[in-house]
């Protein structure tokens, strides 16, 4: 049975991943130097993580750099707050997307609002178009679409959505965030983090179905056309 | 087999399901929906492996340039 993400699956991820340096303990009453390596050891740990988050966000491979750079030096002067090492992953992940947040405030912005209207997602989604009758003649078409899809269909198809969305998107699906968490950290509330998601989603397998076409999946794709 | 408001149902909260979002009674619902139809069950597989494939999108190899700064910056913690 598909299993739900979000809270569920981090304290999962969580548990699974407690034989790392932490180990679940307190940060209190360690020194300095045992500190220094923990926290060492846990971005050892998470430093391919944190460039991938940090590329969703950034979308560039420089930026993400210094984001993760900047998040560090962040989470490096504020280990003092964190009492209990195991949730070192979560912290960090948060630091790393609040910096990314942080720096976005501003002119560069563009506010959901002014993206009202546009970008209009298909109202069906990506199961049903593939579950359109004439597509059933192919056997499971959206078997044949999961196992064709590549890293890059989907890191395009991501990249390509307007920010707001996006964001949402890659805080709830790529970090896992519960719909409070990502609330919080975007400053709107849980209601909006739900709209914006459902959007993202739509107009993500919206693109994801252009892909198909391409692919020849669809109707309309070459293998259709033939 | 499943009534069609069931399935209507589980298909309007098929996405919170699988975030972890919908509350104790709702999720068992669901699961017990999940169990006896097979038409929600593809779907919640397919979202639920298209969701995997997004998930999947953030981790990349950290570049070395990266993993030397970083060692840098510890060194100055």
């Amino acid at each position: 049975m598909p299993q739900p993400r979000g809270r569920d699956a981090a304290r999962r991820l969580a548990r699974r991943d407690s034989g790392g340096a932490a180990g679940g303990r307190p940060t209190g009453g360690r020194t300095g130097d045992e500190r220094r390596r923990v926290f060492q050891a846990e971005v050892e740990r998470l430093m391919d993580r944190l460039y991938g988050t940090a590329i969703r966000l950034t979308r560039n491979g420089a930026d993400a750099e210094d984001l993760v750079a900047e998040a560090l030096t962040r989470a490096w002067s504020r280990l003092d707050g964190l009492e209990d090492l195991q949730a070192f992953e979560k912290w960090i992940f948060r630091i790393l997307t609040n910096t990314f947040v942080s720096s976005r405030r501003g002119p560069r912005e563009t506010p959901a609002s002014e993206l009202e209207g546009e970008e209009e997602a298909d109202g069906s989604s990506l199961f049903d178009r593939l579950h359109e009758p004439f597509l059933l003649w192919w056997g499971n078409p959206e078997q044949r679409l999961l196992d064709r899809l590549l890293c890059e269909d989907v890191t395009r198809a991501l990249d390509g959505l307007p920010d707001p969305f996006r964001l949402a998107v890659v805080l709830v699906d790529v970090e896992g965030f519960s719909y409070a968490e990502a609330s919080e950290t975007l400053s709107v509330p849980v209601g909006t983090v739900r709209s914006r998601l459902s959007r993202g989603r739509r107009l993500f397998q919206d693109a994801i179905w252009h892909r198909a076409e391409e692919l020849g999946l669809t109707p309309q794709g070459p293998q259709g056309q033939e | 087999m499943a009534s069609q408001i069931e399935c209507e149902e589980a298909v309007a909260k098929l996405l919170e399901f699988l975030d972890g979002e919908l509350d104790e009674g709702d999720r068992s619902h669901m699961e017990r929906h999940l169990e006896t139809c097979r038409g929600c069950f593809s779907r919640a597989e397919f979202e639920g492996r298209l969701r995997a494939l997004v998930a999947e999108t953030g981790t990349a190899p950290a570049p070395e340039s990266l993993r030397l700064r970083v060692r840098g910056l510890m060194e100055r913690f």
